[in-house]
C-alpha cells in the first residue's frame, strides 16, 4: 500500500508522463508536436476507456479495497446535512467501526449507518479496518429501531472485510448479534436503503444491508468469503484469490444478473477516488430516487417488499 | 479442534491444523475449510473399532452405536447423521418428510461443484444438506429440520436455505412447534452471495414465526459455525446444545491468525458459551428427547388454558 497507483492504472500514468514529455520537448525545442501529442492524447482516453471498461474481478476488489476511496464519513458530509453522530450501543460500548447517527437527506430526515474504515494506520487501528464487533451490530440496531419509531427511512452504507474474529467478539456473541438484526431488519416499518459502497464482506456486511432497496458501486464488490480465503480453503493456495474472485461472482454486474443488487451506481472513470465530488453526486441522485419510490409504500408494504425481496433469493 | 471423529486408518495421527495456507482475512460467514474436514471422514464404513477423540478409549463402533455415539467412558458426544439424530429424537414412524426432492443445482457455474454435490450424496445417502419434516416428539406434533454434516459439512446453499425457510412456513401455516437441529461449517461458499442471501432469508422467516408467536426450539450440535450461527441458529426462543459441541460464529485459526495469540482452552464450546449468555442449556443426548418434549408440554396450547 506504499504507493496508491494500482496495476491497472499503470500504463496509464506511464503514457501522461510521455504526453508530459513529449510537451516539453515541444517547448523546449519550440518543434510543433501537436498531431503526435493529439494522437497521444486520444490513445491515452482509448486505453482508459479500455482498461475500466473491462476490468477482471480481481481488479474492482483493488479499486473497492484502495485506500483513497471515499469512506462513509466523507458520503455523509457530501450527501446529508446536518448530521447528528449517536453513539453506543446501551449494553457495553460505543464501536468505532460502525457508525451511526440521524441527518436530513434532501430535507429529509432519516438515519444513516455505514461501516467506517481508516485513512492510515491510526485510525484503521481506531475504526478496527471497518471490522465491526458484536457492539457495532446492536448500536446499529438501536438505531434502526429508532428510525422505525419516529418513522425515519433508514439508509445504510456497507464497507467492510467482514465481521471481526476475536476472542471478545465470540463472547459477547457475534453470530447472535448479526442474526438479531436479520430478523429484527426483516421486520422494520421504514423504507431501507444498502448501498454496497466498498468491500461488502459477508455477514458483517449483510448485517446493516438489508435493504428494500440494495445498490452497489460500480467497483464494489460483495462475497460470501474474500477470494484469497476462498482460494486457500478451495485450491490451498492463497494466491488463488484471483481464481475464486472469478468464480464467486463478486462484481455490481455479477450481482444484478443474480438479483441480489437493484440498482449500479456509476463510478467516475478510474473509480471514485479520482473524482469523490462526482461520485458523490450520483450516489445523492440515485438515493433520492430510490427513496421517493419507497416513501410512497405504506407499512405494510415496506415489511413486506422487503420480505419478499429476501424470500426470493437462491437458485435451485 | 475439529479434528474429526470416525477416522480410522489415521486414528493415530493428528490433524495438522497449520497445514493449511493461511487467509489473509476474515472468513465470516465461512466457519472451516469444509473440503478438508470432509475428507477426514472417508473411512467411517470400514471401522471396526474406534477412538474417542476426547478420551483416547479405544471400543468397539457397535458398542459406540449401540449408545447413541456418546464414548462410555467419558460422555463425549460423537457426530450424528441427520437420519441417526431424527431416529433417537422423533417418534417411531411419525416422520413425513418435506420437499424431499430438492436438489442444488450450479447457480454460479462454480468448478468442481457438481461434482462435489455427486460425491456428498454418495456418502450421505441424501439429496441435501439437511432433511425437513412433520414428526411428533413423545406426542407433540412439531415441524423439524435436522442438518447433517456429511452433506458438505452442513453448509447452507439455496437448497437448504430454501427447505428451512419452507419449514419455517409449514410450522406457521399449521400453528405448530418449530425445532431446527443444526450442525454446519456455514454458508456454502461454491454459491457465493446466494449462500449469504439464505442467511437473510431464514431470518427473515423466523421474524413471521416471532409474529405468529410460535415456539423455535434451536438445539446446536457439534459443529455449529459461520453463517448458521449468524443466522437461525441464534434465534432460537430456547436454544439448547449437546455437551462440548463447538459453537461460535468466527473460525479458531483466522480468529488466531487475526489477534496473533493462543486461544484459550474450551474456546467456543457449548460450556463457553453458556457461561457467555449465548445459550439457554446444555443437555446430554440421551436427556434431549425428553427435555425438548417437556419444552413442548410447557408450551402447549392446552396448557395455556
Ligand atoms: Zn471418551
Amino acid at each position: 500500500m506504499s504507493s496508491d497507483l494500482l496495476n491497472l492504472e499503470k500504463p496509464i500514468v506511464e503514457l501522461e508522463k510521455k504526453i508530459e514529455e513529449l510537451k516539453q520537448f515541444s517547448i523546449d525545442k519550440e518543434i510543433d508536436l501537436s498531431t503526435e501529442i493529439e494522437l497521444l492524447e486520444q490513445k491515452r482516453i482509448n486505453l482508459e476507456k479500455d482498461t475500466y471498461s473491462n476490468l477482471s474481478p480481481w481488479q474492482h476488489i483493488q479499486i473497492a479495497r484502495h485506500f483513497k476511496r471515499p469512506s462513509f464519513y466523507e458520503y455523509v458530509d457530501h450527501i446529508f446535512e446536518g448530521f447528528i453522530e449517536l453513539h453506543g450501543d446501551r449494553l457495553f460500548r460505543d464501536d468505532p467501526s460502525i457508525v451511526g447517527g440521524i441527518a436530513y437527506l434532501n430535507q429529509q430526515s432519516v438515519t444513516v449507518i455505514g461501516h467506517q474504515k481508516g485513512k492510515d494506520t491510526k485510525e484503521n487501528i481506531k475504526r478496527n479496518f471497518g471490522m465491526p464487533n458484536p457492539e457495532g451490530y446492536r448500536k446499529a440496531l438501536r438505531l434502526m429501531k429508532q428510525a422505525s419509531k419516529f418513522n425515519r427511512p433508514i439508509i445504510t452504507f456497507i464497507d467492510t472485510p467482514g465481521a471481526f474474529p476475536g476472542i471478545e467478539a465470540e463472547e459477547r456473541g457475534q453470530g447472535e448479534a448479526i442474526a438479531r438484526n436479520l430478523l429484527e431488519m426483516a421486520q422494520l416499518e421504514v423504507p431501507i436503503i444498502s448501498v454496497i459502497i466498498g468491500e461488502g464482506g459477508s455477514g458483517g456486511a449483510l448485517a446493516i444491508a438489508m435493504g428494500n432497496h440494495v445498490l452497489m458501486l460500480e467497483h464494489a464488490i460483495y462475497s460470501v468469503i474474500s477470494p484469497e480465503s476462498c482460494g486457500a480453503i478451495l485450491w490451498k493456495d492463497s494466491s488463488k484469490g484471483e481464481k475464486a474472485a472469478e468464480a464467486l461472482k463478486i462484481t455490481a454486474k455479477d450481482l444484478l444478473n443474480l438479483g441480489v443488487i437493484d440498482d449500479i451506481i456509476t463510478e467516475p472513470l478510474g473509480g471514485g477516488h479520482h473524482n469523490p465530488e462526482q461520485l458523490m453526486g450520483s450516489v445523492k441522485k440515485a438515493l433520492i430516487s430510490h427513496l421517493d419510490v419507497l416513501k410512497e409504500y405504506s407499512k405494510e408494504k415496506i415489511v413486506e417488499h422487503r420480505y419478499n425481496k429476501f424470500r426470493k433469493m437462491g437458485l435451485f | 479442534m475439529l479434528s474429526d471423529l470416525f477416522r480410522k486408518k489415521r486414528k493415530y495421527v493428528t490433524i495438522s491444523r497449520d497445514k493449511e495456507l493461511k487467509p489473509p482475512i476474515t472468513d465470516d460467514a465461512i466457519y472451516e475449510p469444509l473440503e478438508e474436514t470432509i475428507e477426514q471422514k472417508s473411512d467411517i464404513q470400514d471401522g471396526l473399532w474406534i477412538k474417542c477423540p476426547d478420551c483416547d478409549e479405544v471400543m468397539y463402533q457397535k458398542e459406540l452405536d449401540n449408545n447413541q455415539k456418546i464414548c462410555p467412558k467419558c460422555n463425549y458426544h460423537f457426530r450424528l447423521s441427520s437420519i441417526e439424530r431424527l431416529a433417537i429424537t422423533v417418534d417411531d414412524d411419525s416422520f413425513i418428510e418435506l420437499d424431499e426432492n430438492m436438489v442444488s443445482l450450479n447457480p454460479l457455474s462454480f468448478p468442481d461443484y457438481e461434482a462435489k454435490l455427486e460425491k456428498a450424496r454418495n456418502k450421505s445417502g441424501l439429496k441435501e444438506g439437511v432433511i425437513t419434516g412433520e414428526a411428533t416428539i413423545n406426542g407433540f406434533p412439531i415441524i423439524i429440520a435436522v442438518l447433517d454434516f456429511n452433506f458438505m459439512g452442513g453448509s447452507m446453499g439455496s437448497v437448504v436455505g430454501e427447505k428451512i425457510t419452507r419449514a419455517i412456513e409449514t410450522s406457521i401455516d399449521k400453528q405448530l412447534p418449530l425445532i431446527i437441529i443444526s450442525t454446519s461449517g456455514g454458508a456454502r461458499m461454491q454459491e457465493g452471495i446466494l449462500s449469504l442471501m439464505q442467511m437473510a432469508k431464514t431470518s427473515a422467516a423466523l421474524a413471521k414465526l416471532d409474529q405468529a408467536g410460535l415456539l423455535y426450539i434451536s438445539v446446536l450440535t457439534d459443529p455449529t459455525t459461520g453463517g448458521v450461527t449468524a443466522s437461525f441458529a441464534s434465534l432460537g426462543d430456547i436454544i439448547i446444545a449437546e455437551p462440548k459441541a463447538l459453537i461460535g460464529f468466527a473460525g479458531q485459526r483466522v480468529i488466531e491468525q487475526t489477534i496473533r495469540q493462543k486461544l484459550p482452552s474450551g474456546f467456543q464450546r457449548s460450556e463457553f458459551m453458556l457461561e457467555h449468555g449465548m445459550i439457554d442449556l446444555i443437555i446430554d443426548r440421551k436427556n434431549m428427547k425428553d427435555t425438548i418434549a417437556n419444552i413442548l408440554k410447557m408450551h402447549s396450547r392446552k396448557e395455556e388454558i
